[in-house]
Formats: structure tokens, C-alpha cells, sequence
């Protein structure tokens, strides 16, 4: 519609990756302007008022009204019927959110937990994931996801799609979409959930359809490497919140390029990163301070295996 | 005992509640219900300057000005925790039923006091020792959980510091309950003679509604918070999946007090606003009774909504659906209200001193605020903004820019009453810019970058949310500097202020028809009621 794309507001709104979220997006411009106009009939009214009655002399009498019951009626009256009419349209959209379509291209088992999503497709395929493994998805095709937690609550939202719904622990709940395009769009947890609620963030990578089957039906290649399991332990302990892949410096030093290099420390010391080096920062990463650093990474020991540790150590060096 | 027993040329004594009795065994030993009052607004103040704390440092933290993170995500989240905690259940839900609620109703009333003064004392101990508990988790045992508590995260992912701060929370209901009852018990048993119900003023129907609210609904909290602590003790089960319990069932037993609860907060604002808009309109209210009867059809249908924190957590959509349209109700006797504000302005003559600037600023954000409630009332919209920063957002607008505004516009409004003197005017009217100026710039951004997705509780965001998030720190600031004049304009006041008159703003209730301060029992001779509150003719 038209008339909607005289608010520039709704251009604060993520891109609109569904055909749900351009409805979502003209309700939300009807609403802006119509609390533009409530804003200005009541802010604006208030302001005429206080210039126009301000006081000016002290003698000055104020004229003695005390209700009026057509106005009274009117102003009670008319925004019921407003809200009423809110109330309907956000119930259509809401059930339309709600209730996935017949057809289902793809169906996910999505399982959270503190700070890492898991999702299984229905021939097996599995991935662990906090930000590294997509979740790939047919475009133009329905996916339907069934949601679960671990341990906590937390909430699956995808802004592009303005859909969201809570992950709860001993139940399922679902969530459906419609990517309209290809294309990547984030998921993020809105369900606070602790430490790193803010980096179990994943990416939903929609492909075209065809694409979509060749991936799906792919066999996987070979049996997982050390570095490959290290991979999947990475994400799953969501190291890659404070630690990142490519350089660039988050919370924690990045792992590009980490084994074999120079590192110094709080305490002025340094030595050579090697795999015993890599062995203890995992496990007690309190003991070397990397020098401009918070103390800030949690204790593994006790949490992870030795076979843990060694393919975590065999991951972080094959990242060049 | 003073001895100061002159005369003034009012004719009346000097002999007032402030000197009648000295030393800290004479207020600490208090039955009148204006000294425990006095005693709440110590209280509260310095808990407001914590919180306060917190939430610079959370809002530092945001902005990220320079390399580092200036917060562990462990101690962004104890912030975030305690900020929540204090604000809520020791700063908004006490400060104007607690603090000028128990100044001002007896005298409204034309009564001596509450009618249960050792009670009413006993509440603000039981509250001390709540807020005592409280703090001790933030002192030994620190929480992160969030105010809300949610579950199985806060029975069964965290330290048992949640066990502290929720009795902390469970303690303070008591005196909640007490207080409630109280006030309701006083406003039925000492009206003056002739002041039928139909006269008693806006800002007791507001605290009458609010305590009806109070008594009802708070020990469902108790409970549950008590359920929090069973769980996490002796694991019974009633909420950890592990064990067979619902972690939905948490969130129902929450909200069934805490929507509630968000008009405990902003029921005795709308009375506070009541009385200053007709005191400085200089006119009768405009439709007393729809405003009067709003507050009670709010307080009732409060206990029907709570289902509306919940469109995504599982709940069935029929259930969204029903909480939607009654929560849609809601807006009506808001809406009422506003509307009703606003006609007693016209044909008024209003002037603009520092309480009525707070009035008008609560008029203003509160507006926003409540119009940014049918957005999120709203399922279908409400799904995108649920857990965003729209929502950080939109209750900062209801819960500070309103009764926050209310309880200042309050404060300066009976100071003279409470001290005998008057604040500085100029003071007053520099707060009140910064915090105004400073709560737009601080929350409006919020409503954009919810809009845009950000999701709260972030100890960390995307680039895209940096420069909002700047701002909106710039203008956390503006609002510190706001209070810090405030602070010392009230300081100022209470030492140096210039003596006030019985009834320096010309109002008409019953507590500006005696001295300033009022004697100790509030009256020197009961007065008798023969109009209504505000019959400016
Ligand atoms: C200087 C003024 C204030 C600033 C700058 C401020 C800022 C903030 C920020 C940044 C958050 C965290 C949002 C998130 O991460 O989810 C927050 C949360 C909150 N604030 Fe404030 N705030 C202020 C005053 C108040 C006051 C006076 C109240 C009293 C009711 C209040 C009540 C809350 C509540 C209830 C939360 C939610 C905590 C939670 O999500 O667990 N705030 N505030
Ligand atoms: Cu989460």
C-alpha cells in the first residue's frame, strides 16, 4: 500500500525477508501514525491550552466546568472502537504467524542450550552452532522448526522475519517462515539466558530450492577429523562470543593465526604459543593474563575431556 | 519535647510534627505517620542514588567509548540484575504510596493519622529489613538473573544469592500488604465529618486503588517467590522440567503480580497528577468521577492481563488472543484520564512552577508511553518487538517518565508542606530540563532500536546499534545531572529555603488548611467538610 511508505519510521523496521513481515510493517506504520495523531490531538491540545489559559493577573477567575458527559462518552467511546480494531488486525497476523502451511519444505529440530543451538533435519544431518554453521533453509519454501531447550529458557528471533518463540526446556514449542529471497539472516536469543545470552547468535542461510534438495540429500564426507569435532566443541561451548575466527578483536584475543605465535602477558612474561600453551588457557585461562585482556574467560576444567581439549587444540591450529 | 511554644502572628504555634520531639530515638521511635513518611523518602532516595548507579554503569558500559568492554558479560548482568531489582521493588513500587502516600493521606483525610500508627511503623522496619536482605546478595552472593527471575535459570543455573534477593523481595510485600491495608482501612474509618466518598480527593482514590492492588496481589508474589526458594533449596519440582515442573508456570505466577504491579507504580502517580494539575490550573477537575472510578476499573482489570508478557512463550494462541483484547481494554480509563487532564486546563489559568512543569512532563512521556502499550498490546506486532529494546523503552517511559516525573512534581509540590519551606523555583526548573531533555534523548532511541531488533539484556550488540546506543548514553547522563540538581535543590530547601505559608500554591484539600509544617496531630481543631475537593469557584 501506499500510504505506508509516507513513514519513513518503518524504515527502522530489519529488511522484510517474509510476506508476514510486510504485514507486520503496515500495521506497524497504521500504528505509528495513529499514535502520531493521538500524540498530537492530546500533546497539542495540552499545549494550546497552557498558552492559551496561562495565567496573566492574579484576580484572574478560572471558569467552573466540571464534566460533561457527551465528551466524556466520546472520548471513551472512540478509542475502544480504535483498539478494538487493533486488537483484530494484530490477531490476523498473529494467527497467520502461528499457524504454519500445509505444506512444510523443511522440518527442524532445533534444540538450545547456554550458548549454542543445535538443529537436526529430519534425514539426520546435525550441526552444532554459534555463529560459524548457518542453518540452511529452502527459499520461497515454508520451513517449520521444532524448538526445544537443554536447560534454560530462550527464544529463537528472527528480526528479517519478524517472528519470534521461546525454546522451553521439557516441552516443544514451533516457529514457521517463508523466506521470500535467498539470503542470510540472523537469529538472535531474546530470552535472557545467562552469561553469553547476547552471543548465541546464528545465521539462517536460505538457498534456492533446488540447491536447497542437493544439499539436503549430500552424503557427508568421511569420518569427522580431530579438527572437525574441535569445531563442532567450539561452537557448542560458544568460544567464538569472545574469541573470533577472522582477526578482528572482540573479548578475547582471536584465534587467527594463534598457534606458533609470540604472546605476552599481564605479568610482563611471554612465551611461545604451543599446544601446552593452548592446553592450559582452555582449561585454567586465569594462569597467562594476554597482556590488554579482561580475566574474563570461564574455567573448562572439569568440563571438557582430555579428547576434548586435543581436538580443540588440533581446530585452533588449522586456523591460519 | 521543644519548648518553643510562641506565637506567630497566624495566630497559630510554632510547635510543629518536625520539632515535637527531637534527637534519632524520636524518629526512629515515630507513631505519626509524616515522620514515617520523611523516613521513606530517606530511604528510597538513597536506594534511587544505587539503582541510579547501576544504571549509568550499565549505560557506560552500551556505549562502548574506548577498546574494552568496560563490564565482565558476568558483571554487565549482576548490573542489569541489581539496576532492575532496586528500581522496581525498592524505588517505584514504595516511593509515592510508602513515602507521600503516608504524608499526605491523613491529611486529606482531616484525620490524626493512620488508622494503625505501630503498624504503620512496623511496615517501614519490615521494609528496611527487606531491602537489608536484598542487598546482602549484592554484598555476598550476587545475582544475575534479571529482575523477573525467570525459571529454571534462576532455580537451577545460578548462585543461590537468588535465594536472598528474593526473600529480600518476599519481606517487602509484607510491608506492601501492611501499608495497604492501612491506607484502606483509614480512608473507610477517619474521614473528616462531612467528607462523604464522593469528596475525598483524586489522590486518595488513587492510593485506595493502588492498595487494593496491593493486598491482593502481592502475596501471590509472596508465594512464588517463596516457591523460588523451595525449589531452589529443597528442589520440589514445581517449576524444573528435570524434575517434572512447568518453567511456564513461573511466568503465569510472575506476571499474575507484576502487571498488577505496574499499576501500583502508576495509579498513585495519576493521583499525584491529579491534584497538581487542578492546584495550578487554578480549577475545579474536570470529571472527578470518571477519573476517580478509572483508577478502581484499572485496578481491577489489571489482575486479567498478565498473559500479554507471554505471546511467545508457548502459551496457545488462543490464550495470546483473549489477553490481547482485554489488555486492550486497559487503554480505555487510561486514555479517560489523560483526556480528562487536559480538559481541566482549558478555560483554567495555569501557571508553570516547578510541579506543574513535572506534571506536564509526566503528561508528555506518559503519553508516549502508554500510546507505545497498544503497539506491544498488540499480538501480532507484539511478537517482533517482545524482549527488544521497544520494550526497555516503552516501560521506561511509563515507569520513569510517569511516576518518576509524578513522584518529583510530588516532592516539590508538598515540600512546603513537609519542611515549612520552599524550594528554589529555579532549581526546580533546571531539574526539571535536564531530566526531561535527558529522558528523551536516553529512551526515545530505544523505541528505534528495538524497532530495528535489538533485543535487551545484550551485554554486547551488532555495529549496526553503536551510534544509538551513544546517544542514548549521552542522555543517561543529562538525566544524572538532572537529579544531582534536584538533590541539592531539595537539600537547599529543607536548610535554607525560604519560609513557606500555610498554603503558598493556593490550593484547596484539606492539607493546605493547616499550618506548614501541620502540628503533630495534623490539625489543631478537626476540620468539617462541606464541598468537594477542588471547588475552585
Ligand atoms: C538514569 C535513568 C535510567 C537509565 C539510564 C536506565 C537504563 C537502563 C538500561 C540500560 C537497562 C537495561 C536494559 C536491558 O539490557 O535489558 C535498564 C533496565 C531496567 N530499568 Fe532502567 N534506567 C534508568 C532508570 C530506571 C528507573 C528509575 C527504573 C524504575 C522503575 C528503571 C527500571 C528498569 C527495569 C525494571 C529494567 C529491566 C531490568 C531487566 O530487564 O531485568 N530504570 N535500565
Ligand atoms: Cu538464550
Amino acid at each position: 500500500m501506499s500510504w505506508s511508505s509516507l513513514i519513513p519510521a518503518t524504515s527502522f523496521m530489519p529488511i522484510q525477508a517474509t510476506e508476514i513481515a510486510k504485514e507486520v510493517d503496515l500495521l506497524y506504520a497504521f500504528l505509528i501514525i495513529a499514535s502520531l495523531v493521538s500524540f498530537v490531538i492530546l500533546i497539542g491540545g495540552m499545549t494550546w491550552f497552557l498558552i492559551k489559559f496561562k495565567r496573566t493577573s492574579l484576580d484572574q477567575k478560572s471558569a467552573y466546568i466540571t464534566h460533561n458527559n457527551f465528551a466524556e462518552f466520546l472520548w471513551s467511546f472512540i478509542p475502544l472502537v480504535i483498539m478494538m480494531g487493533i486488537f483484530y488486525w494484530g490477531m490476523v497476523i498473529f494467527e497467520k504467524l502461528r499457524t504454519p502451511p500445509e505444506d512444510i519444505a523443511a522440518e527442524i529440530h532445533v534444540t538450545a542450550e547456554q550458548w549454542a543451538w543445535t538443529y537436526r533435519y529430519a534425514n539426520g544431518k546435525e550441526f552444532y552452532s554459534s555463529g560459524n554453521d548457518p542453518m540452511i533453509v529452502p527459499a520461497g519454501k515454508a520451513t517449520k522448526l521444532i524448538l526445544t531447550s537443554k536447560d534454560v529458557i530462550h527464544s529463537f528471533y528472527v528480526p528479517a522475519f519478524r517472528t519470534k518463540q521461546d525454546a522451553v526446556p521439557g516441552k516443544l514449542t514451533q516457529l514457521w517462515f517463508e523466506p521470500k529471497q535467498p539470503g542470510e539472516y540472523i537469529v538472535f536469543c531474546t530470552e535472557y539466558c545467562g552469561t553469553k545470552h547476547s552471543g548465541m547468535m546464528i545465521k539462517i542461510k536460505a538457498i534456492p530450492s533446488e540447491e536447497y534438495a542437493a544439499w539436503y540429500h549430500a552424503e557427508k564426507k568421511g569420518a569427522d577429523t580431530p579438527a572437525d569435532l574441535g569445531k563442532v566443541l567450539f561452537a557448542q561451548k560458544a568460544c567464538a562470543s569472545c574469541h573470533s575466527l577472522d582477526g578482528s578483536r572482540i573479548v578475547g584475543p582471536t584465534m587467527k593465526g594463534l598457534f606458533g605465535s609470540n604472546r605476552k602477558f599481564a605479568d610482563g612474561s611471554q612465551t611461545k604459543a604451543d599446544e601446552n600453551y593452548l592446553r592450559e588457557s582452555i582449561l585454567v585461562s586465569s594462569a597467562k593474563i594476554v597482556e590488554g585482556y579482561p580475566p574474563a574467560m570461564p574455567v573448562f576444567q572439569g568440563q571438557l575431556s582430555d579428547a576434548d581439549v586435543a581436538n580443540l587444540i588440533e581446530y585452533i591450529k588449522s586456523i591460519k | 519535647m521543644s519548648s518553643a511554644h510562641t506565637k506567630t502572628e497566624h495566630g497559630h504555634t510554632d510547635h510543629n510534627y518536625l520539632n515535637h520531639g527531637s534527637g534519632i530515638w524520636s524518629w526512629m521511635t515515630t507513631l505519626d505517620h509524616k515522620r514515617i513518611g520523611l523516613m521513606y523518602f530517606a530511604t528510597v532516595a538513597t536506594l534511587f542514588l544505587i539503582g541510579g548507579f547501576f544504571a549509568l554503569g550499565i549505560r557506560l558500559h552500551l556505549a562502548k567509548f574506548g577498546a574494552e568492554p568496560l563490564l565482565s558479560p558476568d558483571t554487565y548482568n549482576k548490573f542489569m540484575t541489581f539496576h532492575g531489582a532496586i528500581m522496581v521493588f525498592m524505588v517505584i513500587i514504595p516511593g509515592i504510596p510508602a513515602f507521600l502516600g503516608n504524608f499526605v493521606l491523613p491529611i486529606q483525610l482531616g484525620a490524626k493519622d493512620v488508622a494503625f500508627p505501630r503498624l504503620n511503623l512496623a511496615s517501614y522496619y519490615i521494609f528496611i529489613a527487606g531491602a537489608a536482605l536484598a542487598a546482602s546478595s549484592m554484598i555476598f552472593n550476587q545475582v544475575d538473573t534479571g529482575w523477573t527471575f525467570y525459571t529454571p535459570y534462576s532455580t537451577a543455573k545460578t548462585s543461590n544469592g537468588v535465594i536472598l534477593l528474593v526473600m529480600g523481595a518476599f519481606t517487602m510485600g509484607f510491608s506492601s500488604i501492611l501499608t495497604g491495608l492501612n491506607f484502606i482501612v483509614t480512608t473507610h474509618k477517619l474521614r473528616a465529618p462531612g467528607m462523604t466518598m464522593d469528596r475525598i480527593p483524586l489522590m486518595i482514590w488513587a492510593l485506595y486503588s493502588t492498595s487494593i492492588i496491593q493486598i491482593l496481589a502481592t502475596p501471590i508474589l509472596a508465594i512464588t517467590l517463596l516457591l523460588i526458594g523451595a525449589e531452589k533449596t529443597l528442589g520440589v519440582g514445581i517449576f524444573d522440567p528435570d524434575l517434572g515442573g512447568d518453567p511456564v508456570l513461573f511466568q503465569h505466577f510472575f506476571w499474575f503480580y507484576s502487571h498488577p504491579a505496574v499499576y501500583i507504580m502508576i495509579l498513585p502517580a495519576m493521583g499525584v497528577i491529579s491534584e497538581l494539575i487542578t492546584a495550578f490550573s487554578k480549577k475545579t477537575i474536570f470529571g472527578y468521577r470518571a477519573i476517580a472510578y478509572s483508577s478502581v476499573a484499572i485496578a481491577a482489570v489489571s489482575f486479567l492481563v498478565w498473559g500479554h508478557h507471554m505471546f511467545v512463550s508457548g502459551q496457545s494462541t488462543l490464550a495470546g488472543i483473549i489477553f490481547s483484547i482485554i489488555t486492550m481494554f486497559v487503554g480505555v480509563p487510561t486514555a479517560i484520564k489523560l483526556f480528562n487532564w487536559i480538559s481541566t486546563m482549558y478555560r483554567g489559568t495555569v501557571t508553570f512552577e516547578a510541579p506543574m512543569l513535572f506534571a506536564l512532563g509526566f503528561m508528555f512521556l506518559f503519553t508516549i508511553g502508554g500510546l507505545t502499550g497498544v503497539f506491544l498490546a498488540s499480538t501480532g506486532m507484539d511478537v517482533h518487538f517482545h524482549d527488544t529494546y521497544f520494550v526497555v523503552a516503552h516501560f521506561h517511559y511509563v515507569m520513569v517518565g510517569g511516576t518518576l516525573m509524578a513522584l518529583m512534581g510530588g516532592i516539590y509540590y508538598w515540600f512546603p508542606k513537609m519542611f515549612g519551606r520552599m524550594t528554589s523555583d529555579l532549581g526546580g526548573r533546571i531539574s526539571w530540563v535536564l531530566i526531561f531533555t535527558g529522558f528523551n534523548v536516553t529512551f526515545f532511541p530505544q523505541f528505534v532500536l528495538g524497532a530495528m531488533g535489538m533485543p535487551r539484556r545484550y551485554f554486547d550488540y551488532l555495529p549496526e546499534y553503536t551510534n544509538l546506543n551513544q546517544i542514548s548514553t549521552v542522555g543517561s547522563w543529562l538525566i544524572g545531572l538532572g537529579f544531582l540538581v534536584g538533590l541539592i535543590t531539595i537539600i537547599h530547601g529543607i536548610f535554607k529555603g525560604e519560609k513557606a505559608s500555610d498554603n503558598p500554591w493556593g490550593a484547596k484539600t484539606l492539607e493546605w488548611q493547616t499550618s506548614s509544617p501541620p502540628p503533630h496531630e495534623n490539625f489543631t481543631t478537626t476540620p468539617t467538610v462541606t464541598a468537594g475537593p477542588y471547588d475552585f469557584r
